[in-house]
């Protein structure tokens, strides 16, 4: 009886590690990343190396809300688009070859957020079918052209079904997320704002936070 | 509308939690309809530019009763679709708004708002 009380809390301790996800073991480095400071990002129609053609807008869509709540301005994310369209480049991959000058010269964005989708969309197997969202991150300084920061995140209706996976975030966001997702017809666009807040949502190894956010410059001090 | 909402919820449930311990008591802006209607937009097959207006400027009235401040790229949003819609004065307000609130954007607004008067 102690026995299986004691292991209940391990394993209740084991769940909450997981889930604050503090026990991280290889520190990144933020050197770069300190030294520029940037204030504003200029986040790009994101490259799209899955099959699905929605796949660049609906995360593109979705990057705003957590870049914003991390402290940044964050460059509305539409009329960009529109600018390059109206200059003759609708192809992401082309956008992300411009030179780094070039868009700090338009835009006057001190850092770029260059993404790359993964994953876009439902795969079905015999016994089910998972709706999975993954991209990969940088961002650059716009001025130097040095990487600042690079990381990437998935988000998948896999993940119901393996509750080690994500652990107690992942297990309370999917178990919302699922009612509303079969009621809806574009899946891909919710896992695509849940795989958004994974990746640019400031945690240990992520992106720091901004100067419009109160942590910002706070994100070594011991959390509370 | 509701299952917006929900959604919503969820996500900055998601990012409150994710954050180590460090979670924000209040999100910093209103995002309201904004991300949705940005994806409206690039879908580009369902409300018109009008309707998108109209659910957008709705949403501005919400966070003015609630005192939240919109988001970054709010207004420059409302900016975009006002210029498909012909109307340049409210064109220039967006820009000029965005700009007031969020100098960080004001190389960018300039440049947009020089291209508009032509």
């Amino acid at each position: 009886m102690r026995f299986s009380t004691l292991q209940g809390l391990l394993a209740l301790l084991a769940v909450v590690l997981l889930a604050t996800g503090c026990a991280t073991p290889k520190p990144y480095d933020y050197s770069a990343y300190k030294q520029s400071r940037p204030k504003s990002v200029l986040i790009l129609p994101p490259l799209n190396s899955s099959p699905e053609v929605k796949a660049s807008y609906g995360m593109l869509a979705q990057l705003s809300h957590p870049l914003g709540e991390a402290g940044y301005y964050v460059y509305p994310v539409a009329v960009v688009d529109e600018t390059f369209r109206q200059n003759g480049l609708s192809a992401a991959g082309d956008i992300h070859a411009l030179p780094v000058a070039k868009l700090h010269d338009i835009f006057g964005a001190d850092a770029a957020l260059y993404v790359e989708v993964k994953k876009y969309g439902a795969t079905y197997t015999v016994f089910d079918s998972a709706v999975t969202v993954a991209a990969d991150a940088r961002l650059v300084d716009l001025r130097s052209g040095q990487l600042l920061w690079n990381g990437s995140a998935m988000a998948s209706s896999a993940e119901q079904n393996n509750s080690n996976n994500g652990g107690l975030v992942g297990m309370l966001v999917t178990a919302v997320v699922k009612q509303i997702v079969h009621s809806l017809s574009d899946d891909s666009y919710q896992y695509a704002g849940i795989a958004s807040q994974r990746l640019l949502t400031p945690r240990p190894n992520g992106l720091l936070y901004g100067p419009r956010s109160p942590r910002y410059g706070l994100d070594d001090a011991p959390a509370q | 509308m509701t299952i917006r909402r929900l959604t919503l919820s969820a996500l900055l449930l998601a990012a409150g939690l994710s954050g180590c311990a460090g979670q924000q008591a209040k999100p910093l802006y209103h995002w309201g309809v904004y991300q949705p209607q940005v994806y409206e937009y690039f879908k580009g097959d369902g409300a018109s530019h009008e309707a998108q207006i109209a659910a957008l400027e709705a949403d501005v009235q919400q966070a003015r009763a609630k005192d939240e401040p919109l988001p970054p790229g709010y207004h420059a949003h409302l900016g975009l679709l006002y210029s498909h819609t012909g109307k340049l004065d409210q064109v220039k307000q967006e820009f000029t708004t965005e700009k007031t609130l969020y100098p960080e954007s004001s190389a960018f607004m300039d440049f947009l708002l020089r291209n508009f008067k032509n």
